[in-house]
């Protein structure tokens, strides 16, 4: 059992781009909710800033729209083909890369994606501001969950089917650790103004984001605290966009393909070690040593990590 | 089909059929069959037609078909033609005794561009050049085919007779237990087969056979992915493949897999920068090293196309009688050279009633069909001919035969070709079908899809 | 006469390349005019196929270089013995046929000017003379592109020399061969070595000239840029229809941005 590179790196993007389209769509839902808030003021502005900073698109979005309003973001998130990371740019380039190993995925994954592809070509021709932007993010969030749920039905759990997982997995490290970023200040103890109105919609705009607001409850019960917060989406692993789940799934599909191909890798013991620290974490520690610090770095071992993914499996050696 | 002014008899159980079926569960069955296409998504290009990647082919439901005594000769023919044609390759790239016989004009060969001078006095492994041969065939009469052309290097349009087949047996799967039609589904095994039994000498164990393909933009490349999960093997861009001293690898998730057996559907220009175009990103820059250092095999080998050139076309029957000392058993179109002054007169004084095309030309564009054209569309076109001669070469049109087309009015004779798929391996093989082209405008005779022509379902009747 | 080279090409990399494949054609050819003592091509970090011998009866080998490569290095030292065959490649083994060189390519196509020059030339000389069309050709293409380095490139052609008037050894060969190809004489490009001699004369090192095939003589080499036919201090590499195709080294150009190319040749005469 083996696979061409190029295919198993089709298959790891088309994963990546499809996890990436999903965020952009949970970032837009949350931006419109803070848009109904009453009086949000200067704040309001600021949480538009802070979505777009987490979007990663801040300075690309500046220089073409200026002013930030519901309508400026959705476009930009959304629609916009200059915006690599917008959702109609994730959903083509998720099915382009599909396309071209469409023998290395089942018709009915392959559905889910140009079903996704077609509609969006829909959307694209209506333009936007036609369609809700509700009715946006619940179309993407459906596509993704579509796609996830045809992968799980219908691939051979192979080879393929890891090098799918590992692009879900690093690339959903990579977005709730860049989400935490934007937000880290509001989970720091010097800003835990308890029972504050303002922090408190923080936090749950947070949660919200990760599509975790109920299972924080059923995890916690009771009250948001900072620290809580930065646990669930740290060190919990029942929670399915936590970095510590990332890992332990990254570790699991690179275990298997270790097992598969009888190789000792160099990313799988990456990932063994960031799995192992991560389990040995105290988020209180994490929280005095920095967590700004804390995060920045895990961004870049997640890219360490899909970059030795790349040159060992990707590249083919050569 | 039409004998005079009756039905031939391979016919009649299906002309029966159609008569017996109600005009409106003829049109649902049409457009049933349109639409299990699109869900396939099969799209398709004959080799060099260009146009829209994701067009679909009209099909047309009415299968043409051949009885077993009909076959048996075109096979003889067909199979004759694939080994004289791979004789002439392995002479011409050897001693070229056909070129010192006199039976072939030295420049005719020697300055043909498909001829390869990079791969002179290299011998292939099993001395085989076209592993797939598709002969390009009309039929004048009950017993009368002629050959149009012959396709040495990578034809296309296989996938086309595979769904087809597909697409009839699961609409009418009762006429297949009435005919008893030969199968075309072994196709793909054979063909694997047959790039496995011309791996290089030096290979141990079982060759790893790869489809190479210029990518996901290229016309036909539904075909290549086609054929390549059919045949369980790797399809593989140039990018996928390297060479590292004496071999060719992929890039594998296991790291570096040497690939024996080429089957390459881009054509020799693009094969390898270092040996033919230094500005091709399509290919795999050392291969033809590896080639012909005997450490891989390409199928079809490069310089084939020298084989199925137009105007080497002419001597296919003098190659028969040279090679294999036996009469052609499937004549050739009688074909004027316009670059020979004779011909060029006669053509000139006939064009009214001659086809004419490029040498280089395909997919039927560029072409006059004197009787069909208006004067001064010939006038024009004579002007190019003069400017140009030897780039044209004339041919008389034929009373091609028809079959039975399931048009607008409903079943109407339509003009017909025939491309069947010889293999050439350690056996030689001929696929008991083949792409049935059909001209779907009234008395037109292109068939070519991008001119309006559509496919059917070709079947041999067993014995 | 006895000549040793030491022919050093490099190539730098600004950004280091992924794998670097190279076809070379850096073997002395064999046949009568010269005898190879010894011969070395060396790559640091390369790796060599065996070598083949193709249909023109050159000897080719692939070098490839994988991994994050910087620089290819490529040092070719040896000592061959020649002797003065007034030009005429004998015993040479090959069996491509003459015929395929009445090709021509880009560089070589024969324009009006070129068609003239060959006309010209070999008028009043009878076509069955043709070692005295070829020599008349070699000498006309001498006097209508004056050795001037620095003036072409790569890519010119040989119309384009012409018109110039000015070009190095590629474009004399290259208009030599549009010449005879005009007037139905096959003609190739060949690229060897050549001993610079102390006649005061700037010679290139890494040299190229033509070979006309004239019947009953065989292949005769042509050196217009240096008026006279390929002897003693010539070592013969291999040919090709052009320059690309005869190229010593051919591999992918990465773009002139990322590539640097140097090469130093030297070639003596050993004393004995």
């Amino acid at each position: 059992m083996t696979m061409l590179s190029r295919t198993a790196e089709n298959l790891f993007w088309m994963t990546r781009y499809m996890e990436r389209a999903e965020t952009m769509a949970r970032l837009l839902e949350v931006g419109y909710r803070i848009a109904l808030m009453p009086s949000a003021g200067a704040g309001h502005q600021n949480d538009w800033a802070s979505i777009l900073a987490a979007a990663g698109g801040a300075a690309a979005f500046a220089s073409r729209y200026g002013e930030t309003t519901p309508a400026t973001v959705e476009s930009f998130l959304f629609f916009d083909r200059e915006n690599t990371s917008s959702v109609a740019n994730c959903i083509s380039r998720a099915r382009d890369n599909a396309r071209v190993v469409r023998t290395a995925v089942t018709s009915e994954v392959w559905d889910a994606l140009n079903g996704a592809f077609q509609d969006m070509k829909a959307f694209e021709r209506r333009g936007p501001g036609r369609a809700d932007l509700m009715t946006l993010c619940d179309w993407t969030k459906r596509q993704t969950a579509l796609l996830r749920g045809a992968i799980e039905n219908t691939q051979l759990q192979q080879d393929g089917y890891d090098f799918m997982n590992l692009g879900y997995y690093i690339e959903r490290a990579d977005n709730t650790a860049r989400m935490l970023d934007v937000k880290y200040y509001v989970l720091l103890p010097v800003t835990d103004r308890v029972g504050g109105g303002i922090d408190n919609y923080q936090w749950t705009t947070l949660l919200r984001a990760m599509s975790v607001f109920r299972a924080f409850h059923w995890a916690y019960g009771g009250d948001y605290t900072p620290g809580k917060i930065a646990h669930f989406l740290i060190l919990n692993k029942s929670c399915p966009r936590s970095l510590i789940h990332c890992a332990e799934q990254a570790n699991y599909h690179l275990a298997r393909l270790s097992r598969a191909y009888g190789q000792r890798t160099k990313p799988h013991q990456t990932a063994r070690t960031m799995l192992a620290e991560l389990a040995d974490a105290d988020i209180d520690a994490i929280v005095l040593s920095g967590l700004h610090e804390f995060l920045t770095d895990h961004i870049r071992r997640t890219a360490k990590l899909g970059s030795e993914i790349a040159d060992t499996y990707l590249f083919g050696g050569g | 089909m039409y004998d005079g002014e009756t039905v031939r008899a391979p016919y009649l159980d299906l002309a029966g059929w159609v008569s017996d079926m109600p005009p409106d569960l003829l049109d649902l069955k049409r457009a049933e069959a349109d639409a299990l296409f699109r869900r396939i998504g099969i799209t398709f290009a004959v080799y060099g037609e260009g146009g829209d990647p994701e067009r679909l082919i009209p099909f047309d439901i009415f299968p043409r078909v051949f009885t077993a005594h009909e076959w048996r000769r075109l096979e003889r023919g067909v199979k004759q033609r694939a080994q004289a044609l791979n004789a002439f390759l392995r002479d011409v790239y050897g001693r070229a005794e056909i070129v010192r016989a006199g039976r072939i004009p030295a420049e005719r060969i020697f300055q043909n561009a498909a001829y390869e001078p990079a791969v002179v006095g290299i011998q292939p492994p099993r001395g085989i050049y076209s592993h797939i041969v598709g002969v390009d065939i009309v039929r004048t009469g009950p017993t009368d085919f002629f050959v149009l052309e012959d396709n040495c290097r990578t034809p296309s349009g296989v996938s086309y007779m595979l769904e087809n087949r597909e697409i009839m047996m699961r609409m009418f799967p009762d006429l297949f237990q009435r005919n008893r039609v030969e199968p075309v589904d072994d196709y793909p095994n054979q063909l694997r087969r047959t790039l496995m039994s011309v791996a290089p000498e030096s290979c141990k164990g079982g060759p790893t056979v790869v489809l190479l393909t210029p990518g996901s933009l290229n016309s036909a490349y539904y075909e290549h992915s086609f054929l390549a999960d059919q045949m369980g093997v790797e399809l593989v861009e140039g990018q996928d493949l390297f060479v590292d001293g004496d071999h060719v690898y992929m890039r594998t998730t296991m790291g570096p897999k040497r690939v024996d057996v080429i089957y390459r559907r881009i054509d020799d220009d693009f094969l390898d920068p270092l040996c033919f175009r230094p500005d091709s990103m399509l290919g795999v820059p050392g291969l033809l090293n590896v080639y012909r250092a005997g450490n891989v095999a390409i199928a079809s080998a490069p310089g084939a196309g020298v084989a199925d050139d137009k105007a080497i076309y002419t001597y296919v029957p003098e190659m028969i009688r040279f090679y294999l000392g036996e009469e052609p058993v499937l004549a050739n179109v009688p074909t004027w050279q316009c670059g020979n002054p004779d011909d060029l007169a006669y053509v000139l004084g006939n064009l009214s009633d001659l086809v004419v095309k490029e040498v280089h030309g395909s997919g039927g564009y560029g072409m006059l069909v004197g009787p069909a054209a208006t004067r001064e569309e010939v006038e024009a076109y004579a002007r190019r001919i003069r400017a140009n001669p030897s780039e044209f070469i004339a041919q008389p049109t034929l009373s091609l035969s028809t079959t039975p087309t399931y048009v607008e009015s409903g079943l109407a004779p339509r003009h017909v070709d025939l491309r069947p798929y010889c293999l050439v391996g350690e056996r030689i093989h001929l696929c008991a079908g083949g792409l049935t082209r059909v001209a779907l405008r009234e008395g037109s005779l292109v068939v070519n899809s991008s001119q309006g022509g559509g496919v059917k379902d070709t079947w041999v009747l067993a014995d | 006469m006895r000549l040793t080279v030491s022919h050093v090409t490099r190539y730098r990399y600004a950004t280091p390349i992924r794998q670097v494949v190279q076809s070379h054609r850096l073997t002395p050819s064999r046949f009568a005019g010269q005898r190879t003592l010894d011969w070395k091509v060396e790559v640091e970090g390369g790796r060599f196929s065996q070598p083949f011998t193709d249909g023109a009866g050159d000897t080719i080998r692939t070098m490839s270089m994988h991994g994050a490569v910087e620089a290819v290095d490529i040092h070719v030292t040896g000592t061959v013995d020649t002797v003065d065959l007034v030009g005429v490649l004998k015993d040479h083994r090959e069996c491509i046929a003459p015929g395929v060189y009445l090709r021509t390519t880009r560089a070589t196509r024969p324009d009006a000017a070129l068609r003239k020059l060959a006309a010209k030339a070999v008028s009043g000389i009878p076509e069955t003379a043709r070692l005295d069309r070829a020599h008349a050709m070699a000498a006309a293409v001498a006097d209508g592109i004056v050795y001037a380095p620095g003036e072409t490139h790569a890519h010119t052609t040989a119309a384009e020399a012409l018109a110039l008037a000015l070009g190095v050894c590629q474009d004399h060969t290259h208009a030599l061969i549009a010449c005879a190809v005009s007037v139905g004489i096959p003609g190739r490009y060949v690229s060897g070595y050549l001993f610079a001699s102390a006649d005061g004369v700037a010679h290139e090192a890494s040299h190229a000239w033509a070979e006309l095939h004239i019947e009953g003589l065989g292949w005769v080499g042509f050196d217009a840029a240096n008026r006279c036919s390929p002897d003693e201090r010539y070592i013969r590499l291999g040919s090709g229809i052009d320059s690309v195709a005869a190229a010593p080294i051919r591999g992918v150009s990465f773009g002139r941005a990322n590539e640097d190319l140097d090469v130093t040749v030297a070639v003596t005469a050993v004393q004995q």
